[in-house]
């Protein structure tokens, strides 16, 4: 895993269908034309509105990390009930040997 | 570390990454058992399964762990953040991991190494661990199985990975390296430090270059599940890079996995596009600033390093340690047996005997060595170095008091290991005389080389009851008066 800045770019970046196409293909959805289409514009004109908040002017105030004005939420290092496993086996599309079974993993490890 | 075994002209630039599960009660996000081996899917809950509406909740002593490694890595520690790491593989059934990334807990530090170079460390940050996955069917490989089946008791067990600077310079320094820092995690008492449960596995960034000349391209080496495994893949890898190079072909930057059994890094590419994470700030956490006090608190909290409690062995040694005595010490203190030597020590055992007992039968046998007396431990020593038992005597005796404990005179007198007295010594020692009148001439007038032999014979008559020592000193003695 590599750094890099998480700040957010001033300006809108400009998404076409290629880059919808690549976001909808990592989550695996399959996206028809008429959707390729319209999805763009509709993502469009979020990123822009969300830019607008890009163009006010903050002076030297350093991004937030959270909304929240909170910091150190923690808990104790104490267990706690766990779920029963045939109940959560249970709700899963398939299980075999206690465990969740899923279909044949394409690609890398990541 | 000069000899990088490389190829006349070439050097290997190597990077770490370790991966360490933190030594907590309970995962990083939730209250389940953080615990190996425990029948699957039965440490889980809405957390780490992901159900909707569920909210993490980060794991105090995760992070003081996390903050004793800094420490140790002599980082700074910073106020940090979470992000959601996005993928599309089942072994996190939130199809994220939440894991630390512009803003990491410890950044810049150094650890430096037992022949006195030092690595630095870029960062060291929080993440959660993934469930396992177990491919089923077709060829056992990712791709080629037939389906899968996941645990998810792994899923959310706290880790720190550790990552180092591209300072790394061959194999055997790359292991030194991994050595050292699993003394440092077992030292700290951030984790067991047991790769073959997974508890730290070793990523390696290989690449190689001309003397001189600026980084080549790195190919980034998976599965590397012990130090032997480490050695040989940087080795084989780097060998791979130089003969590819020479050849006039480049290096494709990639994973690749390490085959164990057939000895070799085999590509893990495959046509699927780049990895493509899109990191953004987990909003169900918020930010985690470590304030000077908490900071201290840490540091106070932090025993002596293993470099120090190296230090404190070879103190008690006096004197220069030969080569021996450094591996012993090494390992000692690797394994956290250190204490052992020291307390029989502070009970009057000469050190050179309790820290070769402590390196050898203590350690082969370490999940007894928390039972073992000090008292008892150094008794024994005392009988040894004394002469009452042998070298053979005393390690059957330690066999039984690391076993059942007890008193080392009472289990020797049980096993039959009376101490031989003095004149039963000189009787057998003078019956192996008058047998072997030529090679008692021959010590007689200085010749070392049938001290040895006579030495075996008086073993052999007595039985093995005689001490090596006694006997040499009781040879010596009859020789001296055989001069005058
Ligand atoms: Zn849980």
């Amino acid at each position: 895993m590599s750094g890099g800045d998480a700040r957010p770019p001033s300006k809108p970046p400009a998404i076409g269908p290629e880059q919808v196409a690549h976001v909808a293909r990592l989550a695996r959805l399959e996206l028809s034309d008429d959707e390729l289409t319209r999805f763009t514009g509709q993502l469009a004109a979020a990123l822009a509105y969300a830019a607008e908040i890009g163009e006010l002017e903050v002076g030297d105030l350093e991004p937030m990390a959270h909304p929240l004005p909170l910091q150190n939420v923690l808990r104790d290092d104490e267990p706690e009930p766990t779920l029963d496993r045939d109940t959560v086996l249970a709700e899963a599309p398939a299980a075999e040997d206690h465990r969740f079974r899923v279909p044949r993993i394409l690609g890398d490890e990541p | 570390m000069t000899d990088t075994g490389l190829a006349q002209g070439w050097e290997m630039v190597i990077g770490l990454e370790v991966h360490c599960e933190l030594a907590t009660r309970t995962k990083l996000f939730c209250g389940c058992p953080n615990a190996f081996g425990d029948e699957p899917n039965t440490n889980v809950c809405p957390v780490c399964l992901g159900l909707p509406g569920s909210l993490p909740v980060l794991n105090r002593h995760a992070v003081e762990l996390a903050m004793r490694i800094g420490t140790a890595l002599h980082c700074e520690i910073r106020p940090s953040t979470f992000h959601r790491k996005n993928y599309f593989y089942p072994d996190m059934p939130k199809d994220f991991q939440i894991s630390q990334y512009d803003a990491p807990i410890n950044t810049g530090g150094r650890l430096e190494l037992p022949d006195g170079s030092t690595v630095g460390i870029e960062r060291a940050h929080l993440e959660e661990d993934t469930g396992k996955t177990t491919h089923i069917g077709g060829t056992g490989r990712i791709g080629g199985a037939d389906y899968a089946l996941v645990d998810y008791n792994r899923a959310g067990v706290p880790l720190v990975e550790i990552v180092s600077a591209p300072d790394v310079r061959s194999a055997a320094q790359a292991r030194a390296y991994a050595g050292e820092l699993r003394s440092i995690l077992i030292a700290t008492g951030a984790s067991d430090g047991r790769m073959e449960e997974g508890s730290m596995r070793v990523d390696a960034n290989v690449s190689v270059r001309r003397h001189g000349e600026p980084l080549g391209t790195r190919c980034e080496i998976k599965n590397l599940n012990s130090m032997r495994s480490l050695l040989r893949a940087i080795t084989f890898e780097a060998d791979r890079q130089v003969a590819q190079l020479e050849s006039g072909e480049r290096i494709v930057q990639e994973t690749r996995h390490w085959d164990e059994g057939e000895g070799r890094t085999l590509s893990m590419r495959s046509k699927e596009e780049a990895n493509d994470y899109r990191y953004f700030p987990e909003p169900d956490l918020v930010a985690l600033v470590p304030d000077s006090r908490w900071q201290a608190d840490v540091a106070a909290s932090l025993g002596p390093l293993p470099a120090a409690r190296r230090a404190i062995l070879v103190g008690l040694l006096g004197g220069e340690p030969s080569p021996a005595q450094i591996d012993q010490i090494r390992s000692v203190v690797a394994s956290d047996l250190d204490a052992i030597v020291t307390s029989a020590c502070e009970l009057g055992a000469p050190p050179a005997l309790a820290l070769a007992r402590t390196a050898n039968e203590v350690a082969a046998n370490a999940d007894r060595a928390a039972s073992l007396d000090a008292g008892s431990f150094a008794k024994l020593l005392a009988l040894e170095s004394g002469g009452e038992l042998s070298a053979t005597q005393a390690k059957e005796v330690l066999a039984g008091l690391l076993a059942n404990g007890g008193d080392p005179a009472e289990i020797a007198k049980t096993l039959g290991f009376e101490s031989m007295r003095a004149d039963d010594l000189a009787a057998v020692v003078a019956g192996v005389i008058d047998a072997h009148p030529g090679e008692w001439e021959k010590f007689a007038d200085g010749d070392p080389k049938v001290a040895g032999f006579l030495t075996g014979q008086v073993m052999k008559a007595s039985g093995g009851k005689a001490n090596g020592k006694a006997v040499a000193a009781e040879l010596a003695r009859l020789r001296s008066g055989a001069g005058t």
